[in-house]
């Protein structure tokens, strides 16, 4: 398994936002995460790139690198950089702190760059890009890390159809090349249309398997029955670890 | 011409002043260029007052000696950084109002401790620095540091720029993120023990900020805002030196005035995002 949850438990001030999941990804999955609002899809993400340490449970994962592309980036866009150098972040593995970035290096970023339709931006400042191109530049960078295990919170959310569809044959190529990705999206018919599997989380698991029998009307009718909002007089969780058993 | 160069022809504490001024000059303005590009313009200037009380407590324990009060002047600011960093890594509170806590605490024990000891004109080189009588351990120390903080700088100068830029994205694929900031702040603590030497713990952030704050209005990119932070902070200091011998008037207020003239200059007159530029902008292209 490219990831296994066992009992993964997330969230803040004592209050899950995923609660007790169990999930195995094959490698090479493309996975879609859906789920209401509220339902600890982000929270999932960062636990999975341990921004947020588990409140209970274990993450076991073989994929050695990960990639991820984060919600709202808090990526300061006034910063005087330019496009190729931001990209060329993505190759931290190879080069690492001290390492010289070399001419095939620069090819890299080239390459990547033409992927996501932005040749010939490279020296373009990234205060220069709009909202739509400042997304293919954070598609680059992914591409350019080489990971074995995508994680993408809404990666197409407030983009036009064309990006979108572009930046989608992105993910597909990564599909193709047999890398483990797990996407949150919000559009269900894209989901339906595009990602062989489904995740549905509304706190707990809902449902995990091919899309077509994950995305049931009863199965997301039961998904936002459950994604009530946090309970200040929640009892202690006394669920036992099926790990321990 | 003469005006330029008698000063320093004639004078060795001239000379020594503007070795002293060159070294920081050099040394300051890439910490103040990083401060500025991560919005951390406020925290020199907290992180001069938490200087404070380290360099008090060197003068106390071993009178007005440059090693001691060095050496109190670092220990104070670092203590001050991690548990800076410490507290808004391990608690809910953020870091700038960490940061404020503790160099307010610091700056009050460092007001205790000065008053402690009555009135004292040794103090006052404390607070306002004292260019025009650097000896050689002081001008020793300042190009030390200097060295140091360049050589840091050039090493690190990836992972700081990243984390400058994408603070999430360098914690994602390394280790660096929190190393790197400590790093960084320790540079600011030794430059602003630099800067203390000759230009005084109130002035010292100005020659790490203002340099800075004018580059933004000439470069756009890093390595040209570098440069020319360092290029107008050593303006800046030869003028502020001659403004000083000619006039009479304090050097190290002399020097950070030079360096607020330019700043305005730039503000005004600057070829990227200036005033000027705002106001009378060029026309613009096809495509």
């Amino acid at each position: 398994m490219a990831l296994k949850l066992r009992d993964l438990t997330l969230g803040y001030d004592r209050h899950p936002a995923v609660h007790h999941l169990n999930l195995d990804l094959r490698p090479g999955s493309l996975t879609a995460v859906v789920g209401p609002n509220g339902a600890g899809k982000s929270t999932l993400l960062k636990g999975l790139i341990g921004e947020i340490a588990p409140l209970e449970g274990r993450i076991d994962r073989t994929a050695r690198r990960l990639a991820y592309l984060p919600q709202l980036s808090e990526v300061d866009r006034s910063f005087p950089v330019s496009v190729g150098a931001f990209v060329a972040m993505g190759l931290w593995h190879s080069a690492g702190a001290f390492g010289r970035i070399t001419g095939s290096a620069a090819a890299k970023v080239a390459e990547a760059l033409a992927a996501v339709g932005l040749t010939g931006f490279d020296r373009r400042p990234i205060s220069a890009l709009s909202g739509g191109q400042m997304q293919r530049v954070m598609f680059a960078r992914l591409l350019l890390q080489d990971a074995d295990l995508i994680l993408l919170d809404e990666p197409f959310t407030a983009l036009d159809t064309r990006t979108a569809g572009e930046l989608l044959q992105v993910v597909k190529r990564w599909h193709g090349e047999g890398r483990t990705v797990l996407a949150v999206l919000h559009d269900l018919d894209a989901v339906r249309n595009h990602f062989p599997d489904t995740l549905l989380l509304a706190r707990e698991k809902v449902a995990h398997g091919p899309t077509a029998q994950v995305l049931t009307a009863e199965n997301l009718f039961r998904a936002r029955q459950k994604s009530e909002a946090f309970v200040e007089t929640a009892p202690v969780c006394d669920r036992v670890e099926l790990g321990a058993a | 011409m003469t005006w330029l160069v008698d000063p320093f022809a004639d004078f060795v504490f001239m000379q020594r002043a503007l070795l002293g001024c060159l070294a920081i000059s050099l040394g300051a303005t890439p910490v103040g260029v990083f401060l500025m590009l991560r919005r951390m313009s406020l925290t020199g200037d907290a992180m001069a007052h938490a200087i404070l009380p380290g360099a008090a407590v060197g003068y106390l324990v071993a009178g007005l000696n440059l090693g001691a009060m060095t050496i109190g002047g670092v220990v104070a600011g670092l203590i001050v950084a991690v548990l800076t960093g410490a507290v808004a890594r391990f608690t809910a509170l953020r870091e700038d109002a960490s940061l404020a806590a503790f160099y307010l605490i610091s700056l009050a024990l460092g007001v205790l401790l000065v008053s402690l000891k009555g009135s004292n004109v040794d103090l006052m080189h404390v607070l306002f620095g004292t260019v025009l009588a650097l000896d050689n351990a002081a001008l020793i120390l300042l190009c030390a540091i200097t060295t140091v903080t360049l050589a840091t700088l050039a090493l690190i100068f990836r992972p700081l720029v990243l984390e400058c830029a994408d603070p999430r994205f360098l914690a994602s694929v390394s280790r660096w993120s929190g190393p790197v900031h400590f790093i960084f702040l320790a540079l600011v603590v030794l430059n602003l023990v630099a800067g203390f030497q000759a230009l005084g713990t109130l002035m010292a952030v100005g020659i790490m900020i203002l340099p800075a704050a004018t580059a933004r209005f000439w470069a756009t990119s890093i390595s040209g805002m570098l440069v020319v932070a360092a290029v107008s902070a050593s303006i800046a200091s030869v003028f502020g030196l001659l403004m000083s011998y000619h006039a009479g008037l304090p050097s190290g207020p002399a020097i950070i005035l030079s360096a607020g003239c330019l700043y305005l200059l730039s503000l005004g007159f600057g070829p990227v995002g200036s005033l000027f530029t705002r106001a009378f902008p060029r026309p613009h292209l096809d495509a």
